[in-house]
């Protein structure tokens, strides 16, 4: 026989991962924050840009191609790195706590910084399995963004945990606003159009030098997978800082409207920043986290470790 | 299941992705191609989107008149991109080698190589044509891929282009010639 506080925690815990904020919210979410990425560079660019539809339209496409023969364990690998992929993204959203008293953990968001990595992770790993040269030099742009920015990423983070003295999620997501957590919000925003692949820092995807780097050598369902996964990125990131922005609520469809909404602004915010600018070199990326926005970093978290010294 | 098919299918039309292969075109092609994804045409509104990697696409675009060069790596261009695809002929150069005809540095027209489903001729066509003609090539592939056709099997479509421009029907000066380029045009696929 299971405890029922287990059960109930138990049912808790699978209806974040498959409904909502998990995978029946999720997709959906992933397709229309790619539509409003897509729409709002065009609107920018005074288009008129894809129909609404236009990422599952081409999802399902994507599906009806044939796939490449693919043999041996790279093949193997090739195949595996997109569903592990998508699989950490839609958990990686699964563990955001939108909902009031949705239960967590403490230490649930040093898994959700893991699950958010390992995407492009997957990615770096997969440029290499493929050996194309294109793919191998996206990969290697990719590992040195990686490296750049998330130590800024993860800092920012911290300096919002250390503050509070919590690893838990629903815990920082229930904090008052403070100029320090303001402070690691506007870290977050800086370091997610690298996270996403979007201009300024769109290296490992830079179509006009190096193809479509990582990607060259998927198609079909595979690179169906791959679109997936960055529309879940999409939701696992631009969320992560929604749940840190909103206010607390109580009433539960309150809370989801407020996170989507937010999502939104976020997504608006980062598509109109990527049209409204070009590509910056890899060596200015990379001077760019680790001269000029590394040290609000570390001044963060100073700033952060002195508060709870004082307290 | 048919629910499915059909899904495909419309989801097929409406997700045409190029690749973009220049067979040693003089650029006047290629600069139209990318003029119909700008903001006064915007094919993107059909789904169109310019792929990275033949590996991605559906549509292979070629432009100019196929020279030795050319002729191994658009073969191979063409085998790397997945099936269903198409192929579209952009300018007359693919079709006829224009104003090249029998120049001894020429192996073309383009579809004494890969099956062409689509010509969009003129030198250079307008924008508008070549949205046409992609449109009509994803058309033609959702078909082809729901009857389980290979491809090249059926043939080619010339998407003419002052139909497609002239609606006031005041007869542009290309009128004729395109008509001529097009009769050529007919010729040599028979």
């Amino acid at each position: 026989m299971i405890p029922p506080e287990i059960l109930s925690s138990l049912t808790t815990a699978l209806a974040r991962l498959l409904i909502f904020p998990g995978l029946i919210f999720a997709i959906p979410a992933a397709w229309f924050f790619l539509w409003v990425e897509r729409k709002a560079v065009a609107r920018m660019q005074g288009r008129i840009g894809p129909p609404f539809m236009q990422p599952f339209f081409d999802f399902i496409k994507l599906l009806g191609k044939d796939s490449p023969q693919r043999s041996g364990v790279s093949g193997l690998l090739m195949r595996a790195w997109p569903l592990i992929a998508v699989s950490s993204a839609a958990g990686a959203v699964g563990l955001l706590p939108v909902l009031p008293a949705s239960g967590g953990f403490q230490g649930d968001l040093i898994l959700l910084l893991a699950l958010l990595e390992l995407p492009s992770m997957c990615i770096i790993a997969a440029g290499f399995s493929s050996r194309s040269i294109f793919g191998e030099i996206g990969s290697a742009r990719e590992a040195v963004l990686s490296v750049s920015y998330n130590i800024v990423f993860l800092l920012a983070i911290l300096s919002i945990a250390a503050s509070q003295h919590t690893f838990s999620l629903s815990a920082m997501a229930l904090l008052p606003a403070s100029p320090l957590r303001l402070l690691g919000i506007v870290a977050l925003l800086v370091c997610l159009p690298a996270k996403l692949h979007l201009n300024p820092f769109s290296l490992p995807n830079a179509e006009q030098e190096i193809y479509s780097g990582p990607m060259t050598e998927y198609a079909g369902p595979e690179l169906a997978m791959w679109e997936l996964s960055h529309g879940l990125e999409w939701v696992a990131a631009t969320g992560l800082v929604a749940t840190l922005i909103a206010p607390a609520f109580t009433l539960w469809w309150v809370a989801a409207l407020v996170f989507v909404a937010l999502s939104f602004a976020i997504v608006l915010l980062l598509s109109v920043v990527a049209s409204a600018t070009a590509r910056l070199q890899i060596d200015t990326t990379v001077r760019f986290y680790w001269q000029c926005t590394l040290i609000f970093a570390v001044l963060a978290v100073a700033a952060a470790l002195f508060m709870r010294l004082k307290a | 299941m048919k629910l499915w098919n059909k899904l495909m299918c419309y989801s097929r039309r409406h997700s045409p992705w190029l690749f973009h292969m220049n067979g040693g075109s003089c650029n006047g092609c290629d600069i139209e191609l990318v003029a119909s994804l700008s903001p006064r045409y915007d094919a993107e509104q059909l789904g169109v989107r310019l792929e990275g990697s033949p590996r991605h696409a559906d549509i292979l675009c070629v432009t100019g008149p196929i020279t030795h060069n050319a002729v191994e790596a658009i073969k191979t261009v063409y085998g790397q991109v997945y099936g269903p695809k198409a192929v579209v002929a952009i300018g007359s150069c693919p079709a006829t080698t224009n104003v090249f005809i029998e120049s001894r540095t020429l192996a073309g027209p383009l579809h004494k190589h890969i099956p062409v489903d689509v010509f969009v001729p003129g030198c250079p066509p307008r924008p508008d044509a070549i949205i046409l003609g992609v449109a009509k090539a994803a058309e033609i592939l959702s078909e082809r891929a729901a009857k389980k056709l290979p491809a090249g099997d059926a043939a080619p479509v010339i998407v003419g282009a002052c139909e497609a421009n002239c609606a006031s029907g005041a007869g542009c000066a290309c009128s004729e010639a395109e008509k001529k380029r097009e009769a050529e045009t007919k010729e040599v696929q028979a």
